[in-house]
């Protein structure tokens, strides 16, 4: 059996870009089939335009349009793509310069195999069916044989109805791995227990262990089984929404320092009124049915009051 | 070779927005950096590096702005350094360009440090549920709220102190154009009327999210004689910790008291309420005015919320605190540390308009970061220093 856990973990959001004046241009021109060049001090004409000029560090201001034939100034092969990139077939990233341009546009090049891309190869943009104002607008560049089968140009840079934002999805899928340490916790949670290991160092006991004592790096050791009682050392009621929240608000988010340990865990408190929630009061762990536990925290559902007395302050006031 | 003294001769900042769909992350810098070289009376021509720092990777989506950005924050040939400590990380950027010119290594070092909350969602990106845990974070305020219950508790605080300090912060940031919000009529009763979000944290003391940059120069003797007013670094200081050790103190943290500590006795300071003119200290949450004021040793422990109730923390009292309306009016992240270092930088310049304390001559500029974490402090005065 692996030592370690893991589960996957996927970070996804759709990005919100303002894009300024200057990148705005260049979407605005794709958006309507131009393709927008800046021109820089030193005369050289950059396309997407630079926001700033790297000399004289002032706005890109000199816009004009550029063609949509080009040149191929150098390539690469993708044998393999990825999600998220142009083709889902084997094809070539390549930069272009634009008649007109000085300096290459990189973009994807639809070609079947290696031996039909070289440098100084003619290409021209193959334009997305639909254009929103977007890098993808341009679908790819496809190869040249023949200069007088060229699409035309674009009908010049337009004013009006710039383009000013862009989605773009960020979206990052993990492997969260958790340390041996922590892995036996989460196994002892599949079976019903709270276990937890001493700091050899320095005495202190984890819950959940660590692989390394924040204080002395050292790994715990031991087996240190935990009742599932403790004491609310302090909290917060949570009455605000907000994208992703698992659990309808308001709801009390706690430490709970578990009896034995010496360090509190944050969890849910259910069974009592949010506003008779008090730091001190006694807790214990309430568990989902046994059929329904997995490697996780929450095969607890939540901690419940005991009925017990309030702890004394000064029994966790080392832990605020 | 010692330190060599160094000055700010130049603070710019946008004018802090909810959402500046005008600008792209480019130009929200430039909007500062422009600012500042005006007041520099420099151009990008003059400057030998540039420091950029910015919030959390996921707040914006943007894991390498140095890339991107280099063209245009003037780096073209030019080093650029990344700098990256949470929330503190507009302190930290600060400091680590003004060691570039202690060290004797630059003389003219542009830092910026930005943030464009509108694109994302800073919430969100505090709150992703990992395996195994609990999926019971809930942001920022439902990080730090059981920590300032913690401070309630343990100090013995009126439930009240914490709107004074919004009252007072939101009323100091009708006298800064740049603020993000000017909240006309704010009083303790308003701040004690509105939603409470994370209990103990009302939505009247929780800061905004807010799109801005600040951006300062920071320069050596030589430069800083061409000065009207520069603003002297006095003394830095930056601290982390663990986030979850074994009874790691929350409401006063190790890091933040070994930061001060090491702070006052750089600037030769001895008793900061009586030496100091006023303090930009990094309050996000209304309560963190009295926690901070604790930690930093304005007052003693439990003895914080005592400034705060007492007056002493507003414009006209013993230590001004936030007269620029403070992170509760204006908070783009990964700029609000820098903001707070150069406010305190425009107060010993004389330059803070309105909200201008008469007479200061030595200020705080304060951030902290991460689950109070990461701790970054500068002092800066009217005079040179003396060592």
């Amino acid at each position: 059996m692996n030592r370690t856990l893991s589960a996957p973990v996927t970070v996804a959001f759709d990005y919100t870009r303002s894009t300024g004046p200057v990148v705005g241009r260049f979407l605005t021109g794709l958006r309507d089939g131009v393709l927008v060049a800046g021109r820089t001090s030193a005369g050289e004409v950059v396309v997407p335009p630079l926001e700033y000029d790297p000399v004289t560090h002032v706005q890109t201001t000199d816009f004009v349009e550029v063609s949509p034939v080009g040149t191929v100034t150098s390539w690469t092969w993708v044998p393999e793509p990825v999600a998220g990139q142009p083709f889902d077939r084997p094809f070539a990233f390549a930069l272009v310069t634009l008649d007109g341009a000085t300096r290459p546009l990189f973009h994807a090049v639809d070609v079947a195999s290696p031996d039909e891309i070289s440098t100084g190869m003619r290409v021209q943009v193959r334009w997305a069916a639909e254009r929103v104002g977007h890098i993808n607008d341009i679908a790819c560049f496809e190869p040249l044989g023949d200069e007088s089968t060229a699409r035309p140009a674009g009908g010049g840079i337009l004013e009006d109805d710039l383009v000013t934002g862009v989605v773009t999805t960020v979206s990052l899928d993990y492997v969260y791995a958790a340390s041996p340490e922590e892995s036996t916790f989460y196994r002892g949670l599949h079976e019903g227990r709270l276990l937890g290991q001493r700091c050899p160092t320095c005495d202190k006991v984890y819950v959940p262990p660590r692989s390394a004592c924040p204080t002395d790096g050292t790994p715990t050791e031991g087996e240190i089984e935990l009742t599932g009682e403790g004491t609310i050392t302090t909290f917060c009621i949570v009455n605000v929404p907000f994208l992703g929240q698992k659990i309808a608000p308001p709801y009390v988010s706690a430490y709970v320092l578990l009896d034995g340990a010496d360090i509190a865990l944050l969890h849910l408190i259910l069974g009592v009124p949010a506003d008779e929630v008090r730091m001190g009061t006694r807790v214990k762990a309430v568990w989902k049915p046994s059929e329904e536990w997995t490697y996780s925290l929450e095969n607890i559902d939540h901690f419940a009051p005991t009925g017990d007395p309030d702890a004394d302050y000064d029994t966790y006031k080392n832990h605020l | 070779m010692g330190k060599q003294p160094a000055a700010v001769v130049g603070i710019g900042q946008t004018h802090h927005r909810a959402k500046r769909e005008d600008l792209s992350m480019a130009g929200l810098c430039r909007e500062a950096i422009d600012r500042a070289l005006v007041d520099a009376d420099m151009s990008l021509d003059d400057i030998d590096a540039i420091v950029v720092g910015k919030a959390p990777d996921l707040f914006e989506g943007v894991m390498m702005p140095e890339l991107f950005l280099a063209e245009s924050l003037g780096a073209a040939g030019k080093p650029l350094l990344r700098v990256h400590t949470a929330g503190s990380v507009g302190g930290s950027t600060a400091i680590v360009a003004a060691s570039l010119v202690q060290s004797g290594v630059h003389k003219r070092v542009l830092t910026v440090a930005y943030e464009k909350q509108s694109e994302s969602n800073a919430m969100w990106a505090l709150s992703i549920p990992l395996p195994f845990n609990m999926p019971v974070h809930a942001g920022a305020g439902g990080y730090f709220a059981p920590h300032v219950r913690s401070y309630i508790r343990r100090s013995g605080a009126p439930t009240h102190v914490g709107a004074i300090v919004a009252a007072k912060d939101r009323n100091n940031a009708l006298k800064n154009p740049y603020a993000h919000l000017h909240n006309e009529g704010t009083t303790v009763e308003s701040v004690l009327a509105s939603t409470m979000l994370w209990d103990p944290i009302r939505y009247d003391e929780t800061c905004p999210s807010s799109d801005g940059a600040c951006a300062m120069v920071i320069v050596d003797e030589d430069t800083a004689a061409a000065s009207p007013n520069p603003a002297w670094i006095h003394a830095t200081a930056m601290r982390s910790e663990s986030t979850s050790a074994a009874e790691r103190d929350q409401v006063n943290p190790q890091a933040s008291r070994n930061a001060a500590a090491h702070l006052w006795k750089q600037a030769g300071i001895t008793s900061p309420i009586d030496e100091i003119d006023m303090a930009e200290l990094y309050v996000p949450f209304s309560w963190f005015e009295p926690m901070w004021l604790e930690s930093l040793g304005f007052a003693d422990e439990g003895g914080g919320w005592k400034l705060t109730e007492s007056g002493e923390t507003a414009m006209t009292g013993r230590i001004p605190v936030n007269c620029s309306g403070g992170v509760l009016s204006s908070n783009p992240i990964g700029a609000s540390g820098m903001l707070r270092f150069g406010e305190a930088a425009l107060q010993v310049r004389g330059a803070a308009g309105e909200h201008q304390i008469d007479g200061a001559r030595k200020a705080l500029g304060h951030a902290y970061g991460g689950g109070s974490q990461f701790f970054a402090m500068w002092v800066v005065g009217a005079d040179k220093p003396t060592s």
